[in-house]
């Protein structure tokens, strides 16, 4: 690799060390207490500190949020296949997932944990809630996007309904798919932390949203902040491990995972 | 170079030419088309016409019959309904008008190629090949056997389990004519197969054609769309003319030479004078009512 493509690799990561210093920097130069602003030695001294708590909340939230994610891909994907085989279906429900989507979580949650005993199961589905459009809307774009004349070919053999969706239109709604999977990973995390939130303030809660809640209570900002960027990496992982699928599936056939070569 | 055996289309011909021919003669004057032996037509529609919901009349009044074992092309301007015919042969749509009429009583095998390759873009050549006979539910390892041979016939053994992404635009069409030759079909169906290809590529791509079709020894009769003069010429053992707004047939042209067709054959005095010929009938067709009523408004301005 040339020197020019290895800063190229390397710039994000710089600027986030730029900022990390100037924050470090600014912080000790205004000496802003740590219940206010803590600096990212302080964060990370928190980190180090109360890991054995955190890193336990990080688990939890992790797996509401996989699970939930889980859900969203069987019940998002299963109704997309519905939905491609009866256009009536596709109408008479999916303006109920629209609803369902664009009804803030956070006014919702508070009523599903009434409803539902078990608080897991509840976050379970208030995050399920939220990442399951993505996949939803998605799969069915895909499905019905598959090759027009492909499809002819398709009936002039003879292919039936069955053989049609497994052979053509699901492999051609898999792009699709993935591109509403990897919004629906990043959704779901954020859907557990919300109802986290909305759990938590009730007082019942392990997660890392309401190691944050808990935190603010104390004061105990420097672990706040740790709490929190645990979230990010998680957020991160999740998107950069749904990248790696999609490529995976992608590299041999699809435009969008193709490296230009020469 | 030497003219090429056969005859000129104006000279009066008894059969088209080269025993592969089922029927035609040789007219390259307007009016209603021959009809192909009425014996061996493998299929032949009667009054065809086809209108859109639109609105739009694509076809009408098409009478047409084609031999089994023909290499028929289809020759007109873009928007005169060729597509619209051959997509009504493979049953891909009604006629609105008309009957196509099949000499097993049925519709036969049919192989069907695209203006684009058409190909599963996440499946290897092999596999798109063998697309038709998983779809007829053939054992997994004669699938295998006959996918790979047809592969091979058109030239690309090797390349089994290449994608499709990875091929050039003439090897995309090849594996695509090689799954629409791997059912073995009595009938192929070809929408301007070669249109977006180079002209080197289109030589040796007509060129394979024509050896694959003249091995099958009359098994699969062909018919062909093409907007290209010169293509239809080199291909066809006969070629209908078509003119626009509606879609019907001009004038109908019988080449006689034989196929494949010898070397030297694109620079002969002959296929020159085939060409000349088959651009004159397509100038009157496109020269048709359309351009008449043209004309006469313009006169009407002035």
């Amino acid at each position: 690799m040339t020197v020019a493509g290895l800063l190229g690799r390397a710039v994000p990561g710089l600027a986030g060390v730029l900022f990390l210093i100037g924050w470090e920097g600014l912080v000790r130069l205004y000496a802003v207490p740590a219940y206010v602003l803590p600096g990212p030695l302080a964060i990370w001294a928190a980190l180090i500190d109360d890991w054995p708590i955190l890193f336990g909340s990080m688990l939890e939230t992790l797996k509401i949020a996989l699970l939930a994610l889980l859900a969203a891909v069987t019940l998002g994907g299963l109704l997309a296949v519905l939905f491609a085989q009866s256009r009536l279906l596709e109408r008479a429900l999916f303006p109920y997932a629209v609803v369902l989507q664009v009804t803030p979580i956070v006014a919702i949650a508070p009523l599903i944990l009434i409803w539902v005993d078990d608080v897991t199961l509840s976050l379970l589905i208030c995050a399920w809630i939220v990442a399951f459009f993505p996949v939803l809307s998605n799969t069915v774009l895909g499905l019905n996007s598959a090759d027009r004349n492909l499809a002819e070919l398709f009936r002039l053999y003879g292919a039936t309904r069955w053989q049609a969706l497994w052979l053509l239109r699901l492999p051609a709604a898999l792009p699709f798919f993935l591109a509403g999977l990897r919004v629906a990973g990043g959704l779901a995390l954020i859907g557990a932390v919300v109802a986290e939130f909305v759990a938590g303030a009730g007082g019942t809660g392990s997660g890392l949203a309401w190691r944050i809640l808990e935190a603010g209570f104390q004061l105990k900002i420097p672990r706040m902040f740790a709490a929190l960027a645990l979230i990010s990496a998680c957020g991160i992982a999740i998107f950069a491990a749904l990248g790696l699928l999609q490529h995976l599936l992608l590299r041999r056939w699809h435009e969008s995972a193709m490296r230009v070569e020469g | 170079m030497t003219p090429p055996a056969g005859r000129y289309p104006e000279e009066p011909s008894p059969a088209c030419g080269g025993g592969l021919g089922g029927g035609g003669s040789a007219d390259p004057h307007p009016g209603p088309p021959p009809r192909a032996g009425e014996g061996e037509a493998l299929v032949t529609l009667r009054g065809v016409g086809k209108r859109f919901a639109s609105g739009t009349e694509a076809l009408s009044g098409i009478d047409l019959s084609i031999g089994t074992g023909e290499f028929v092309s289809l020759l007109g301007p873009s928007g005169c309904g060729k597509s619209t015919l051959l997509r009504l042969v493979a049953g891909l749509a009604e006629p609105s008008g008309g009957r196509v009429e099949w000499m097993a009583g049925a519709r036969p095998r049919i192989g069907f190629v695209f203006q684009d390759a058409t190909l599963m873009p996440w499946a290897s050549a092999l596999d798109n090949v063998r697309l038709p006979l998983r779809l007829a539910a053939l054992p997994r390892a004669e699938q295998q056997a006959l996918a790979a041979a047809a592969l091979a016939d058109v030239g690309l053994a090797g390349f089994e389990r290449a994608y499709p992404r990875e091929l050039s635009g003439g090897m995309r069409m090849r594996v695509s004519l090689a799954r629409a030759l791997v059912t073995r079909p009595e009938l192929l169906l070809m929408d301007e197969p070669f249109a977006a290809l180079d002209e080197l590529t289109r030589n040796r791509l007509n060129d394979d054609l024509l050896a694959l079709w003249s091995a099958r020894g009359g098994a699969t009769t062909v018919v062909f769309v093409t907007h290209s003069v010169f293509e239809s010429v080199y291909l066809s053992s006969r070629i209908l003319v078509m003119s626009a707004r509606p879609g019907r047939i001009a004038e109908e042209l019988a080449i006689a030479a034989p196929a494949p067709r010898p070397p030297g054959f694109r620079t002969s005095a002959g296929y020159a004078a085939m060409c000349r010929a088959a651009s004159e009938a397509l100038e009157r067709a496109m020269a048709g009512p359309a351009r008449q009523a043209l004309d006469r408004a313009m006169a009407d301005r002035s």
